[in-house]
């Protein structure tokens, strides 16, 4: 069990550095702008929000350098993040704690489809080579070469606007109001699945590829043909031995993506106004609003971590060798 | 065990009644498609019999893995076979074909009658997998209807067999050393005791201790099990010790096929003879070590006549004419069961004395 302890210090380290560069950041950069925008809105930031901006960005002259920074990690464990300022006088925090959902929900899940159906899809190529499903591989890496604001544009053009299929932007029906009945559920999936759809055909040629390389690899070493001359059944070896083993690194690859997914779907959120975290970012960036893209590189560097976290666990459950116990 | 009983233990198989179990046939083997294959194997034909330890020689790309892989119709791309057969003899004295079963057949079969351990045993087992695992799974392939624990029984049983403690079935591969994975490899060869088992050079990657060691064992085995055995390896003492016949391999093609002590007192073939001046005896005086001139040919661009030509000591102008074929020696008569490949053994030329000792 060492192994695990070992991993989680290391998390918490790599939490803590995290969380101290974003400290650091704006405390380090060039000139002030923080303080010529709490200048503009002036009269319109209350005089408790003032005080934690200045904490938040290092402001609070009368304090050291050191009760600044145990300032900030106290706001922190309490959640506060500021206020934002293009949505005054909502705290940055619950911003962030509303689109977030919708990010994951939407592109997480499309994530897993594609790793899922990639990952079959290059075992199956990587297996048997030469069959028709070796087309598969140029019409996918078609769609990941395209730009994909590109893929989003074409796929609104042509499913919303001239067939009408799905809806053009939003994440669900305006007329409805957000609960956890079918009717909501059924709008959300409906509204989710042209930018779902863009996401999964955009990535599944990594996916493919990826398999379908470490496949052939492995579909040459010594155990899978140890495993052909023990007469075992055809699935079981493909699947118990080659593959199994060729997707080791296809699961690093799936943890990086995960943490992807926070900052990775700006375009997306763009092109579909979709309102999940990287419309936020966007918005934020668009209007000046520090605190706001603060918060949002914050949950983007943790996701990240714990994305890692969970890959380094499924990679050791999965290969004894990364175990070391013995 | 000392190394004179561990050359008597498959002697007495040359007394019974000579019953092939395998027998290749004609067997060729190209790799790569196209237009310009290299024919690395080349109508090669071999018979083992029952209860019979059969060693094949030869230099290093010779052919020797190609072969074993071939007869097993394990041969990875761009490896191709181009001809021959490799009938098998079960134990009801019925014969069949590997190369023209079903694949249904085929994995049934496998394992089931000829197992094979591959070179460099460093790699042959599943890295993810749990030892007792992988020589379960391939009990239960063939055993429908067994429970889980029987076969790990069955597997504890095994590694029992070749000396590594069972508690060693939870063990990871990497969890041992390489000669603790070659002998599990035997046990998971020997699971379903088989007819056949082919060993392709299952000791060079361990020292000279454990070679001789796992060596032994697999005579001992062999001796309480009755299996027949192809043992592949370029060292020829080594298969003195503990072969019963030995077929020397040149360039993709058998060039002497004969009993051990005949090979080793009196070979008939100058590369056999070469062979053998290239490793020290075992036992015996002690000799000069010569070697082979030269190396061996590039199998794509084979001279035509006898592949051996360029570096034979006794080479006549009618060697790089003429192909010679397996056939019999000069002494026909007296020596029935061996088989050489040099025209100098026909009626070409005359036989130099070191290829004619009696
Ligand atoms: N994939 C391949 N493509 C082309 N040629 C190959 C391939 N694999 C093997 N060969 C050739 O086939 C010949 C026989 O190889 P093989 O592995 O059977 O030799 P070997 O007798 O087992 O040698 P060693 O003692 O080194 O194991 C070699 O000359 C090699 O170059
Ligand atoms: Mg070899």
């Amino acid at each position: 069990m060492s192994f695990f302890r070992r991993r989680i210090i290391f998390y918490l380290i790599t939490a803590w550095a995290a969380v101290t560069i974003n400290f650091l950041i704006p405390r380090l950069m060039p000139g002030d702008p923080v303080t010529a925008l709490i200048a503009r809105n002036q009269g319109r930031i209350d005089s408790d929000a003032e005080q934690s901006l200045r904490v938040l960005f290092g402001l609070d002259s009368n304090q050291s350098f050191l009760e600044q920074y145990i300032d900030y990690w106290g706001l922190l464990f309490r959640g506060d993040l500021g206020l934002s300022f293009t949505f005054f006088p909502t705290p940055v925090s619950d911003i962030v704690w509303q689109s977030l959902p919708w990010t994951v929900g939407l592109v997480g899940i499309a994530t897993v489809i594609a790793f899922v159906l990639g990952t079959l899809v290059g075992t199956a190529i990587g297996w048997r080579r030469g069959t028709w499903a070796d087309g598969l591989l140029p019409i996918s890496t078609f769609f990941s070469a395209v730009p994909y604001f590109w893929l989003g544009l074409i796929a609104i053009t042509v499913f919303a606007v001239q067939l009408g299929w799905f809806p053009s932007n939003g994440s669900y029906d305006r007329s409805l109001l957000p609960s956890f009945d079918l009717e909501f559920l059924g709008s959300v999936l409906y509204y989710g699945f042209l930018p779902a759809l863009t996401v999964v055909l955009a990535s599944i040629a990594g996916w493919i590829l990826g398999m379908r390389n470490m496949m052939v690899t492995v579909s040459s070493e010594d155990y899978v043909t140890v495993a052909q001359a023990k007469g075992l059944p055809e699935r079981k070896v493909m699947f118990g031995y080659a593959a199994r083993n060729a997707i080791l690194p296809q699961i690093s690859s799936f943890a990086l993506s995960l943490g992807f997914i926070v900052g990775g779907t700006l375009i997306m959120e763009m092109v579909f106004s979709y309102q999940g975290i990287g419309y936020v970012l966007y918005q934020a960036v668009n209007t000046h609003d520090y605190p706001l893209m603060q918060g949002v590189f914050l949950v983007i560097t943790l996701s990240v971590l714990v994305a890692n976290i969970l890959a380094d666990f499924v990679y050791a459950a999965l290969d004894p060798r990364t175990r070391q116990e013995g | 065990m000392s190394a004179s009983t561990t050359s008597g233990t498959g002697r007495h198989a040359d007394a019974a009644v000579r019953e092939p179990v395998l027998e290749i046939k004609n067997l060729s083997v190209d790799y790569g498609f196209g237009q310009d294959p290299t024919h690395v194997l080349r109508q090669v034909s071999l018979t083992l019999n029952r209860g019979e330890v059969l060693g094949l020689a030869g230099e290093s790309g010779c052919g020797k893995s190609t072969l074993a892989y071939a007869a097993t119709r394990l041969l990875p791309p761009p490896g191709l076979i181009t001809g021959g057969e490799v009938v098998l003899t079960d134990r009801s004295g019925e014969r069949r074909d590997i190369l023209t079963m079903s694949d249904a057949q085929l994995r049934a079969s496998r394992w089931q009658d000829v197992a094979i351990v591959f070179q460099g045993a460093m790699n042959s087992l599943n890295p993810v997998f749990r030892i007792g695992r992988q020589i379960a799974d391939a009990i239960a392939a063939h055993t429908p209807g067994i429970r889980k624990k029987q076969a790990l029984d069955r597997a504890a049983e095994l590694l029992d067999m070749v000396g590594i403690s069972p508690d060693r079935l939870s063990a990871f591969p990497h969890q041992l050393s390489g000669g603790m994975r070659q002998r599990v490899m035997i046990a998971m060869a020997l699971a379903l005791e088989p007819q056949v088992l082919i060993m392709d050079e299952p000791t060079t990657a361990l020292d000279v201790v454990m070679q001789r060691q796992i060596v032994e064992q697999i005579a001992e085995l062999r001796e309480r099990l009755g299996f027949s055995v192809v043992f592949i390896t370029h060292d020829v003492s080594l298969l003195i010790e503990i072969a019963d016949r030995i077929a020397i391999m040149y360039a993709g093609e058998i060039v002497e096929d004969a009993a051990a002590q005949d090979v080793y007192r009196r070979p008939r073939h100058p590369y056999s003879r070469g062979l053998l001046r290239s490793f020290p005896p075992l036992r015996g005086p002690r000799r000069e070590l010569t070697g082979i001139a030269g190396s061996p040919p590039d199998l794509r661009l084979l001279p035509t006549g006898c592949t051996f030509t360029p570096r034979c000591g006794f080479s006549t102008p009618e060697c790089s004419r003429i192909h010679p074929e397996l056939g019999p020696t000069a002494f026909a008569g007296a020596e029935p069961d061996r088989r050489v490949a040099c025209i100098l053994h026909g009626d070409v030329g005359t036989l130099p004395p070191e290829l004619a000792e009696r």
